[in-house]
């Protein structure tokens, strides 16, 4: 920082380091460059370009609900409720199709719907009455959970024709390498998050917000409306990663997605979202996910390691980078002062 | 318990005795009325579809009774619900206490499983346990007050590194099995009776008066609702706002080592996965049921306790009334939603325009 400091001249890219928004998406990136490297040293096949589509094809609603959750948390707030809106999802859409003979394509927009104004309920709780979005959305959390176990408590298991023949539809990428449907919708979806985020107004608001609501409020921008908005779409993406796993599980279950909301937390942070709002980027939250899913995959492909190291080492992960961030933060700070 | 309406207001409007507000008006502007009201609404509704419901039998030296079970069964989650209202109070929140809980038992079962095998007969292996499992769940307090205090983290993220991870170390220690207590002594915890009633009731007791003295007889109480409602004033005033703070955080992640072992007891088994599941939610749910201010400063324990009691109330008539117990979190999600709007200024000024505009028409 102090290098930068003392050679303005010395290019673009350092200066632009010193946000800590990218820097902390460096330090995601370099991570996962060299867990991929250590696992390419230790385990033979490790490095074929199948394993780490695998990452894409076996996240894919994960990474669906993190695009949503990185909005809201860059807005400074939080979803507890998106692993319950999964679950409900899948439930729903499962009943539609297997027990009222609904079409698939007829039903998913309406579960789509359903998860949208979900989303757009608990935003018009916290913005109107001014409460705190996590317990609103724990709330949430209770009442999808608890929807998705009146409509059906067993597992439903889905056998219509359409929904098998897109589950194994692979798009092959040369090579032998291939993807699912499922992680294209996840690629399009981060895509798309990117575009909104970077290059739209509602994107800047969504940081205005974060940064400071006031402030935004202050400068005229549409404060009201952007948060309820910002939580239609963590519901939409939710409700979008719950079809999306109906077509990976190929059944609806009110257990499905359990702690879902904690990997979607933990993959935005470490993908270099501040929890304070207002820094962050929807591309560092891909690779927030690609992070945890690596985690997993060195832990199969290692084979003595149990299940349980995978919770303790995003926990490890967590803490990083949140200790991270706070050194970013007080780093800021004080060269902030600097400045001024 | 009128010490819980908050202080800091009170001195500032000395009453004239003329003019002290009667009876009814005090009980109305209680913060325990509606609480209480709501729990005794449940049980008398209970009481109506089951006339037996509210009945006490004395057997075998023992109190048994549907009220005894409740209280009981509402001990851990009463317990932890006690903790979590302390961290609220000072603007903080604990989303670890499941985890915490987890880890607590499993320690506790793999203690008594060591030290049985290493030879130790007698009480030995109970106290033991207790100690080791309380001293883990003390430690892990500190951790998540550290992250807190001294780093700076928002509450609700560092203590979601522990509610992470905790389950993994829970299962590590337990090298991902459930752990079954092959030890009697042990069930006493949270299964005994003492005096006829059952020993959890004791132990929450205990807890729950320590915490009143120590925070009506001495200033603690009042520097809690001063972090809560103005830390940087706090501060300014001399209050050492982070030590109090930390010190609870140890405090909150304690009582889930409690309850921990009260459970682990119950059920004579460590359940590294699933034990403590959701309690998060139902403690602070328990907190705001209650009527402490989900944003800090204005703070009751005796509030809680009822929560906690509500809480269990609703999930003993659920099952009770035959309705599938999946109901149980759709009723809690609208209760927590109620009681929330019920806070919201925003809301309330709200319901006044309407029933003045009301008023106004008729």
């Amino acid at each position: 920082m102090s290098i930068a400091m003392r050679a303005p001249g010395a290019g673009n890219l350092l200066r632009r380091l010193r946000e800590p928004g990218l820097l902390s998406l460096a330090v995601t990136l370099a991570l996962f460059v060299a867990m991929s490297a250590a696992g390419g040293i230790l385990y033979e096949g490790f490095l074929s370009p199948q394993v780490f589509l695998n990452l894409l094809i076996d996240n894919a609603f994960l990474l669906i609900v993190a695009v949503g959750m990185t909005f809201v948390i860059l807005t400074g707030g939080i979803d507890l409720s998106v692993g319950a809106v999964v679950a409900f999802t899948t439930v729903l859409l499962a009943s539609l199709v297997e027990k009222h003979g609904w079409h698939p394509l007829a039903a998913i927009p309406l579960v789509l719907l359903i998860g949208t104004g979900f989303g757009a309920l608990m935003g018009v709780l916290i913005e109107r009455y001014r409460l705190q979005p996590f317990v609103v959305t724990l709330a949430g959390m209770f009442l999808a959970r608890g929807a998705a176990t009146l409509v059906s408590v067993d597992s439903i298991g889905i056998n219509h024709a359409f929904h098998v023949a897109v589950a194994s539809t692979r798009v092959p990428l040369g090579g032998g390498a291939s993807l699912s449907v499922a992680a294209l919708v996840a690629l399009a979806v981060v895509a798309a998050g990117v575009v909104l985020a970077g290059s739209t107004r509602f994107g800047r608001t969504v940081y205005a917000i974060g940064g400071s609501a006031q402030s935004a409020e202050l400068m005229g921008l549409p404060v009201d409306a952007t948060l309820i908005k910002v939580y239609a779409l963590s519901g939409f993406c939710s409700a979008l990663a719950g079809v999306v796993y109906t077509f990976y599980m190929l059944s609806g279950y009110s257990l499905h997605g359990m702690g879902l909301e904690l990997d979607a937390i933990a993959a935005v942070v470490i993908g270099g979202t501040l929890l304070a709002g207002g820094s962050g980027y929807v591309l560092g939250s891909l690779f927030g996910v690609l992070v945890l899913g690596l985690i997993q995959t060195l832990i199969v492909f290692d084979g003595t390691l149990s299940s349980w190291w995978t919770r303790i080492a995003i926990g490890v992960l967590l803490l990083a980078f949140c200790l991270l961030q706070r050194l970013l933060a007080r780093g800021g700070q004080a060269s902030g002062g600097g400045h001024g | 318990m009128s010490e819980e309406q908050a202080p800091l207001v009170q001195p500032a409007q000395p009453r004239p005795q003329s003019a002290r507000p009667g009876l009814r008006e005090r009980l109305m502007a209680h913060p325990l009325l509606w609480p209480a009201l709501a729990l005794v609404l449940l049980l008398l509704g209970n009481a109506l579809f089951n006339p037996g419901f509210l009945a006490l039998q004395w057997r075998d030296g023992h109190l048994y009774g549907n009220l005894v079970d409740i209280a009981n069964r509402a001990a851990p989650l009463a317990l932890v619900s006690l903790g979590m209202t302390l961290v609220i109070a000072v603007r903080g929140l604990d989303i670890s206490v499941g985890a915490v809980l987890a880890i607590s038992a499993t320690v506790a079962a793999w203690t008594i499983a060591r030290m049985q095998a290493g030879g130790s007969g007698g009480l030995a292996p109970l106290f033991g346990a207790i100690a080791a499992a309380l001293a883990v769940a003390a430690l892990c307090g500190l951790w998540n007050g550290v992250l807190v205090v001294r780093v700076g983290m928002q509450p609700i993220i560092a203590t979601l590194i522990l509610m992470v991870a905790g389950r993994g170390v829970a299962q590590l220690i337990g090298d991902g099995q459930i752990l079954t207590i092959y030890y009697a002594p042990y069930a006493f915890l949270g299964n005994g009776f003492l005096f006829g009633l059952p020993f959890s009731l004791f132990v929450l007791a205990a807890v729950f008066v320590g915490l009143k003295l120590l925070l009506d007889r001495t200033a603690l109480g009042l520097f809690v609702r001063a972090i809560g409602h103005n830390p940087a004033a706090a501060h300014v005033a001399g209050i050492r706002a982070r030590a109090i703070a930390l010190s609870l955080y140890v405090f909150c992640s304690f009582s889930a080592g409690l309850a921990g072992l009260l459970v682990s007891s119950n059920v004579a088994s460590a359940d590294a996965n699933n034990a403590g599941q959701l309690l998060e939610l139902d403690a602070i749910l328990a907190v705001a049921l209650g009527g402490s201010a989900l944003s800090g400063g204005r703070f009751s324990l005796g509030g809680s306790l009822l929560g906690a009691l509500i809480i269990q109330t609703l999930t003993t008539t659920i099952y009770a009334i035959g309705v599938p117990p999946q109901v149980n979190l759709v009723v809690k999600a609208l209760l927590v939603t109620a009681v929330l709007l019920l806070q919201s200024p925003q809301f309330r000024a709200k319901a006044r325009t309407l029933f003045s505009r009301r008023e106004a028409r008729a």
